[in-house]
């Protein structure tokens, strides 16, 4: 039988695996991006797995809000992304460093 | 092995081979189909937790409509793909080491029998007339109404912010201004009597 094991197994190797896309595409926005999302998924799979082995629809609930939040999020970063191309032709992170912080 | 299990296990398979590629490709659109197929693939592993609505949210929203905007970024952005490459074999041990850091913790809390069949019993099968989409709804709209309508702010803000980042007005393209047209008066913007003398 699936146990709640296993699912949680899963969502934590998506989450790693995400964790160490950001290290590894340390320059591309876009690519960072994306590994935002695969986190979020990570994290909406546990959810999707306790709501189902609780019998309890709050979990669900609570996806439904990070689905949102997180497609709000993805509009707004790539909508700053095209601006950013806009303006200054490069969407490495290091070449953003005007603010010299 | 059952049915069951045995799809759950091909599809965990999938999602995370999909996801290190989503990770390791060079080139941003490869990224960015990949990251569908995890999507898909974990829409698939939702429905087998019995999640059907968002199973096909998840399809709809994120592989119709937010990968899309992914990919048409990808392709509207001129991206020097061999520079933003560079660091990616200098960062690799340390990325490899924390990525199996965390999940060697993780598993460590998680496979200690905690959260095991023995604990959580594997929840009796739902009724063939059960219907997710109702219930959740039912929840949704009565329990979590303001944490809904909040919801919905948050999309309108993300659809304002959207359009005001990107909008740009060129100095050189010449608009019509409805506003102007509509003020015009026929004595003094189009007709003006000129007085000049007589010529033979």
């Amino acid at each position: 039988m699936l146990a709640l094991t296993d699912f949680l197994m899963l969502g934590a190797i998506l989450f790693s695996l995400s964790v160490a896309g950001i290290f590894l595409n340390r320059k591309n926005v876009i690519i960072l991006l994306m590994c935002i999302e695969l986190m979020l998924l990570a994290v909406n799979i546990n959810f999707i797995a306790f709501s189902h082995f609780h019998g309890d629809l709050v979990g669900q609930v609570f996806v439904f809000f990070i689905l949102t939040v997180a497609a709000a999020e993805a509009a707004i970063g790539l909508a700053i992304l095209v601006v950013l191309f806009r303006n200054r032709r490069t969407i490495n992170v290091e070449d953003l460093d005007t603010l010299k912080g | 092995m059952t049915f069951e299990l045995f799809t759950f296990y091909l599809f965990a398979a999938i999602l995370v081979f999909a996801a290190t590629m989503v990770i390791t490709r060079k080139n941003p659109v490869h990224s960015a189909l990949f990251l569908v197929l995890a999507f898909f693939t974990s829409a698939a592993i939702w429905l087998l937790a019995e999640a059907e609505f968002l199973a096909i949210v998840l399809v709809l929203v994120y592989v119709g409509a937010v990968m899309v905007l992914f990919l048409f970024v990808v392709m509207m952005l001129d991206i020097d793909v061999a520079t933003m490459r560079a660091g990616f074999v200098r960062n690799l041990p340390l990325a490899i080491l924390i990525a199996v850091a965390m999940v060697v913790e993780i598993f460590l809390v998680i496979g200690s029998g905690s959260f095991s069949l023995e604990n959580f019993a594997s929840p009796p099968a739902l009724p063939a007339d059960y219907n997710n989409t109702r219930s959740l709804g039912s929840v949704l709209y009565t329990e979590y109404m303001y944490p809904f309508e909040v919801a919905a702010v948050i999309l309108l803000v993300a659809i304002i912010a959207a359009i005001g980042l990107t909008m740009r007005k060129r100095p050189t393209t010449k608009y019509q201004d409805p506003g102007k047209q509509v003020r015009v008066r026929k004595g003094e913007d189009r007709v003006s009597v000129l007085k000049m003398d007589a010529e033979d």
